[in-house]
């Protein structure tokens, strides 16, 4: 029948074939470029990628995994998240907690927990020794949150500023349970000082890299899937949710369940992204659910431009490869240079980056 | 939730083929024993102002209705209450002898088969035409149905018929923020059409129309007449005149004449309302 077509046809149809050559280079020149660049240049030579510019990239990589995620539910179906640090760092401290069960003789436990007057792991702790059980984990606990949280908020219809307020409440909340030492995190020190995954050392360069390469695949695979997602008639229904979600109501769908899964599908991303980010930066603490780094991630969303998912990547990129910059060069200047960017977008480039060619061309016409 | 949803209809999987039986009206509905629309004493304040006031109105299956009434009458907010916008204070609404409208939610009430085209023309203005129209065809609203949805031969045609019959061949693959008023409205009614509802509720329809648009209006709800029922809005009596079997006049949210286009003009209390007219 028609309609079936193979499902590898309707994957060939995602990118024009200039947008697989593309994809396919950049995935190539990071699993392969990158890799040969960093093992077998030596080090004076010009091309030559140090190990600390590979695990900055790959750090790079989870965020702009986040920013992705984020265009998902922003861009494309109009619900404008300030609480997506909560999702990342609920990823993030999932696979800490392997990583701390890693660092551990066995038989003992870590001091924040002795702390708390117990010689054994608390009960939610236990599980987390299994790799296997902590992957799945990376998805199922942020994705679980998201469900609930946003069965309730769609439920009762909050919207736009509204739900982003709660949102911001939701991470907010979510920080100072983790600040807590009772809790059993690691109180304000959070989860670090990690040594080991699956026996290969988190600290050598080698692992690193491949640290580096998964994150690569992490974003290519999921920038697929989010592809496939937008080009789908659900895809349609979520931009027709944004612009008029009555309507789409009085048209039989039913607006709750779209949003529902793509607000889940995004958080898990930003759980898997939180999971690949740990073992890089080697800790991971309740600062990440500041209520200003969710806001900041909406800020990549909007400087790449909304709804059109390379924008997503492309304004983490820069976001954070100037944040990087000029919070070494000039540390104090760091917030007014995000605040003054964000204000020039909002006001001359409504689209973002990924507008500015769009209103060049107009421009260069008129 | 959604995961579960995705899981169910995962285990339903041929209903994905099922749109292809054109007219499918929901098998909960209803009609063999007479009115496909019940509405009886129907109250809805708004800060104590009665919108609508112990409203009771029928429309049979297949019928062809207009509702007029002056400004502020109630008719709009009728149909919000018909299709599950507005909740009202006391009253019933059925579809068919089975579906009570007062408890079901929108989504459910547009799927067992009431389309609704609102009184401001609302399409999806960063969509395409074809695509609003491909949104609104009659399929599955499930999930998964929607993430694995491809068009057949069949129903490009249909949707290429549809474009033809509200002139928009040509704008086909233009955002629907860029057409005319005039346009909108076509492109609306064109959506409900691809939703081939049992039931039609049509609010102002020719608003924003040339002579020429609204007559060909008129032509197409009249032929939709026996297939469907319509429920037609509209101030222009000229446009009412020319497509009206039964007329129902809401006056201060109650109906308050109901006959052929003749009886209504010649109505005492009818000539009040509209003084002037
Ligand atoms: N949500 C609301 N809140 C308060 N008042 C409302 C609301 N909806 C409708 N009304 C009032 O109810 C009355 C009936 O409104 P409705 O829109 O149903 O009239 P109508 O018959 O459709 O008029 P028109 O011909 O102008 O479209 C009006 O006086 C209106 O102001
Ligand atoms: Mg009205």
């Amino acid at each position: 029948m028609l309609m079936r077509q193979p499902f590898v046809m309707r994957l060939a149809r995602l990118h024009s074939g200039f947008g697989w050559a593309v994809l396919l280079l950049l995935t190539a020149l990071a699993l392969v470029v990158v890799p040969l660049l960093n093992q077998f240049v030596t080090p004076d030579s010009a091309l030559y990628i140090p190990d600390w510019l590979v695990t900055l990239t790959g750090r790079f990589l989870c965020l702009a995994l986040v920013a992705l995620a984020l265009d998902l539910i922003w861009g494309y179906t109009g619900i404008l998240s300030l609480g997506h640090g909560a999702f990342f760092a609920l990823g993030g401290y999932v696979m800490g907690m392997h990583l701390t069960h890693n660092r551990m003789e066995t038989g003992t436990i870590p001091n924040f927990i002795q702390f708390l007057g117990r010689d054994d792991w608390p009960w939610f702790w236990v599980p987390f020794q299994s790799f296997w059980f902590t992957a799945v984990m990376v998805f199922l606990v942020p994705g679980a949150l998201a469900l609930v949280f946003g069965f309730f908020a769609f439920r009762s219809r909050v919207r736009g500023v509204y739900f982003a307020i709660i949102t911001q409440a939701l991470t907010f909340a979510s920080m100072l349970f983790f600040y807590r030492t009772e809790t059993g995190f690691g109180g304000n020190t959070g989860l670090t000082d990690f040594r080991e995954l699956l026996g290969f050392s988190v600290r050598e360069a080698d692992t690193r890299l491949v640290l580096f390469m998964l994150s690569a695949v992490a974003v290519m695979l999921s920038y697929l899937l989010c592809r496939y997602i937008v080009t789908s008639k659900l895809g349609r229904v979520l931009v027709a949710i944004r612009d008029a979600e009555s309507r789409v109501r009085f048209t039989g769908y039913n607006p709750l369940r779209y949003k529902l899964f793509v607000w889940t599908v995004s958080a898990m991303l930003c759980g898997l992204a939180g999971a690949l980010y740990v073992p890089q930066t080697g800790v991971i603490n309740p600062g990440e659910m500041a209520p200003a780094n969710s806001i900041e991630m909406a800020v990549w969303v909007a400087l790449g431009g909304r709804g059109t998912l390379v924008g997503a990547l492309v304004g983490a990129g820069t976001v954070n490869g100037l944040k990087t910059w000029i919070t070494a060069a000039y540390p104090d200047l760091w917030l007014f240079v995000l605040g003054g960017l964000f204000i020039a977008v909002t006001l001359f480039l409504p689209k973002g980056l990924m507008g500015l060619r769009q209103q060049m061309a107009g421009r260069s016409k008129q | 939730m959604s995961m579960m949803d995705t899981l169910r209809e995962l285990g339903k999987r041929e209903e994905v083929f099922s749109f292809l039986q054109h007219a499918a009206p929901s098998p909960a509905l209803d009609t063999r024993h007479g009115p496909i629309l019940y509405v009886e004493g129907v109250t809805k304040s708004f800060d104590g102002f009665r919108a609508l006031d112990d409203l009771t109105l029928y429309i049979d299956d297949g019928e062809l209705r207009c509702l007029i009434g002056p400004n502020g009458a109630g008719k709009t907010t009728l149909m919000d209450v018909l299709t599950g916008k507005t909740r009202p204070d006391t009253g019933q609404a059925w579809f068919g002898q089975r579906l009570n409208l007062l408890e079901l939610p929108e989504h459910v009430i547009a799927q067992s088969g009431i389309g609704r085209k609102f009184q401001k023309p609302t399409v999806f203005e960063q969509l395409t035409v074809f695509e609003n129209l491909e949104l609104a065809m009659h399929a599955s609203r499930g999930l998964w149905t929607s993430l694995r949805w491809r068009l057949d031969g069949e129903q490009q045609d249909r949707i290429d018929e549809v474009l033809a019959l509200i002139s928009l061949t040509e704008q086909a693959h233009a955002p629907a923020g860029v057409l005319s008023h005039g346009q909108k409205q076509w492109l609306e009614i064109g959506s409900l059409l691809m939703q081939n509802p049992r039931l039609l509720l049509v609010d102002e329809p020719v608003a924003g129309m040339t002579g020429q648009e609204s007559e060909k209006t008129a032509e197409l709800l009249t032929s939709l007449a026996g297939k469907h029922s319509v429920v037609v809005v509209e101030h222009d009596m000229d446009f009412v005149r020319s497509i009206a079997r039964t007329v129902s006049v809401l006056h201060q949210g109650s109906v308050l004449a109901e006959g052929s286009m003749d009886e209504i003009q010649s109505d005492a209390r009818v000539r009040e309302v509209y003084l002037g007219e």
